[in-house]
């Protein structure tokens, strides 16, 4: 029994050496941090991440020239650009991933103005309000776009660089083969159904409309497809007068019970390829250029894949394709919906040098900068500098269009919960368009979720408004 | 049985041998192993023991449960076994183990090695070559490949087409069907390199007097071979049951779990709690019910192998 111990022990021992190895190790590379970082405005190493996904190289190209800039402007200096090579979900869990360690945290990271808030719940970025005070460009910028990197706690998290909205695009040559209207103005949920019925039987061989619905395609499902829906009922997603997350509500099922509609009467793609994780590609670089696809339920930046440095460059298209707004259920409110999101510049909590980052995110956002970014990235402007800019409005046939939706559009609740709403949300899109549940079995799911979600039956209400 | 016999008190004599040695001599000749024991517990049990730490907390990749993780007691088992999404993937983990391992990589392996020992040597290289080459090739080109078969306009329906028998879209209507077959095709060498070497050591007089009985070769399979190779089915049963368990690769290759929940077994259902909803308190949570599982099975199995031992 004695010698039993003593091995015993021995065993604690080498353990206890290897994790003081291991601590120590890591004390190493802490202790280090500060040095690296410090609040010297020497030259440093910063590390910018973003998302590639897709054949488009507008964001590579931009950073890479800032780049440049920046290291011939402050000399000694280097930036390492690192794409992360992931689709939508992907992105946000690999930066995350990064974000935790400071051996890994990039110095600068793009992040999706919905997940936001709840990184900086998670204790992940820096506020920013020292740095923006002495910032002169900061009121440049839209006072709703400001709010969209803002914590809880009333701090700023992030510098936007620029918005977006979403309509209908429909192709104006299928249009007229079906005996469509060249100026299309659908009023309800209705005209626009109809409309995709029209085409599925004028115009065999199309897609009449695509929603995009599902997981593979996670936030766009959740944003560009159910809450463009959503939000033209009376319902929506959370009630600010009470603070409650809104369960039961028929707007709710009418929404699936619309995508029940669309994917049953084959008016949609087929749902095995809306559940392909490139479909948004497809979308955009072959169904709409070559007129395999008649609407899309989309996104303002969709025209960049068809300029010239876009991954297929179609310079027709603004005479193929029109532009309508989406409009509500039955007609009813401002008559026409729209969702806004957005993507800002933030910098880690446990990035090594926030000065010198806080120095390129300002580099990025010089006015010039911005313009060419809102220009070449297809971006709705989020500076009043940039918006005025003759070159950006005349950027696009379609930027006024998609400027002017600017009046009624929607943000999502920016609140640490709203990531995980909605996977629920696209988990009960693609339990009803392959057919699993019924609209008001998925519902049922979706309120049960988000109870467990936010924190039991007192956190939700069944009103809207 | 004969032989089962007598190989039992082998390794019980030399385990009383081992007990009857005094401690000290096994310290002392253990004492090159601790570095290596330390290793083991650190990088090893560090974090299975993390994990269940885990399991009992809100841990997540980002909101709250980022920035101050709580302990939770049993909230993630609880929610797991009120969620219908979870009582599917153990459903569906088992259908999948059960069709593709226990059925499919099984029974496939132990045909396959019975058929070789009979065949001509060309007729052995050449599909000991085939099956082995499935089993060697990387899981994700194997499961695309597999995804190009079972595709709408893909081999399978070709084929079924040729023979004038209708087609189906393998891959979405009968997704965990596709991903079995996919599972058998990739791991029924490893069965039939376990039976080829089982088979080897049965001794040809054995089969050849039950011949001269008057045993015909399905009786001769059923009252002779298998028995005699029993140990190696149970072994078999046990390494392919936990290997199929675990699989993942294979089936996020070629459906991503979909469509909806369709083929969503635990591991992929894991996968996305807590990697693509960053819930990974939730997610650890799964994965000890997959351990237990396993656990299940593996003493199922064991006490197989013990009864044949009695």
């Amino acid at each position: 029994m004695v010698m039993k111990n003593g091995f015993k022990r021995a065993g604690v021992l080498a353990v206890g050496a290897l994790l003081l190895g291991v601590s120590a190790c890591s004390q190493g590379s802490t202790t280090k941090t500060p040095e690296a970082g410090g609040q010297s405005s020497g030259p440093a190493n910063i590390k910018i991440a973003y998302q590639q996904w897709g054949p488009g190289t507008v964001m590579k190209n931009f950073l890479t020239g800032a780049k440049t800039e920046y290291e011939a402007a402050n000399p000694g200096s280097k930036v390492e650009i690192v794409p992360v090579v992931a689709s939508e979900n992907d992105y946000y869990t690999k930066i995350q991933l990064m974000m935790r360690s400071p051996n890994t945290a990039p110095d600068i990271v793009y992040e999706d103005t919905f997940l936001i808030n709840s990184d900086i719940t998670a204790g992940y970025l820096r506020p920013l309000d020292d740095y923006i005070k002495n910032w002169s460009d900061w009121n440049q910028f839209e006072e709703t776009a400001k709010g969209a990197a803002k914590g809880q706690d009333g701090k700023v998290y992030g510098v936007p660089d620029g918005t977006d909205t979403r309509a209908l695009w429909y192709n104006k040559q299928l249009f007229a083969k079906a005996g469509l209207p060249a100026n299309w103005q659908p009023k309800t949920w209705d005209d626009v159904l109809n409309t995709a019925r029209t085409i599925k039987s004028k115009v065999p061989g199309v897609i009449p409309l695509n929603v995009y619905s599902g997981k593979p395609m996670g936030e766009a499902s959740a944003m560009q497809g159910f809450e463009m829906l959503l939000y033209g009922t009376k319902d929506t997603l959370y009630n600010y007068d009470q603070k409650k997350w809104v369960v039961g509500s028929q707007g709710f099922k009418d929404s699936l019970n619309f995508i029940k509609t669309v994917f049953t009467e084959g008016l949609a793609p087929q749902p095995k390829q809306s559940l392909d994780p490139n479909w948004g590609n497809k979308v955009g670089s072959d169904l709409l250029p070559n007129s395999k696809l008649a609407i899309a339920l989309d996104g303002s930046w969709l025209y960049n894949n068809w300029l010239k440095t876009g991954a297929k460059p179609w310079p027709q298209w603004s005479e193929v394709l029109g532009q309508t707004a989406m409009p509500t259920q039955d007609g009813s409110g401002k008559g026409k919906v729209s969702l806004s999101g957005g993507w800002t510049w933030a910098i880690p909590a446990k990035s090594k040098s926030p000065d010198a980052a806080w120095k390129f995110i300002q580099s990025l956002q010089t006015q010039k900068n911005a313009t060419k970014y809102a220009t070449d990235g297809a971006q709705i402007a989020v500076r009043k500098d940039v918006a005025a800019d003759a070159g950006y409005k005349s950027s696009s046939k379609s930027t006024q269009f998609f400027t002017d939706l600017v009046s009624v559009t929607v943000y999502r609740p920016a609140l640490p919960e709203y990531p995980k709403v909605s996977n629920e949300i696209i988990t009960a899109m693609e339990a009803v368009m392959t057919g699993q549940s019924t609209p008001d079995k998925a519902a049922t799911n979706y309120d049960d979720a988000v109870e467990g979600i936010v924190g039991g039956k007192d956190k939700v209400t069944t009103s809207s408004n | 049985m004969t032989t089962s016999a007598t190989a039992v008190p082998v390794p019980a004599g030399r385990k009383a041998g081992r007990n009857g040695r005094p401690r000290g001599a096994n310290f002392v000749k253990m004492m090159p192993l601790a570095p290596a024991i330390g290793l083991m517990l650190v990088f090893l049990a560090g974090p299975i023991l993390y994990c269940v730490y885990a399991a009992f907390t809100n841990m997540a990749l980002t909101g709250t449960g980022a920035a101050n993780v709580k302990f939770v007691g049993l909230d993630n088992f609880r929610k797991a076994f009120g969620s219908s999404a979870f009582t599917n993937s153990i459903w569906l983990t088992l259908v999948f183990t059960l069709i593709s391992a226990i059925i499919g990589q099984n029974t496939l392996g132990l045909g396959l090695a019975l058929l070789m020992r009979r065949s001509h040597r060309l007729v052995r290289n050449f599909v000991g070559t085939a099956v082995i080459g499935a089993w060697v090739l990387p899981e994700i080109v194997a499961a695309y490949l597999l995804s190009a078969f079972f595709n709408d306009d893909g081999t399978l329906n070709v084929i079924l087409h040729k023979v004038g028998l209708p087609g189906q879209d393998w891959l979405y209507a009968a997704p965990i069907i596709a991903v079995s077959i996919a599972n058998i095709w990739r791991g029924t060498a490893f069965s039939m390199l376990v039976y080829s070497a089982a088979l080897s050591e049965v001794p040809k007089e054995i089969e050849e007097s039950a011949e001269m009985d008057g045993a015909g070769g399905w009786r001769r399979l059923v009252f002779v071979t298998v028995p005699m190779i029993s140990r190696a089915i149970m072994t078999n049963l046990m390494l392919i049951t936990l290997q199929t368990l675990s699989v993942f690769g294979l089936i996020y290759a070629m459906t991503r779990g979909g469509p909806g929940t369709k083929s969503q077994t635990l591991p992929l259902y894991m996968y996305e709690q807590a990697f693509s909803f960053s819930q990974i308190g939730y997610g650890t949570a799964i994965a000890l019910v997959m351990l237990a599982i396993g656990a299940v099975f593996s003493l199922i199995y064991l006490r197989g192998l013990n009864s044949e031992a009695a």
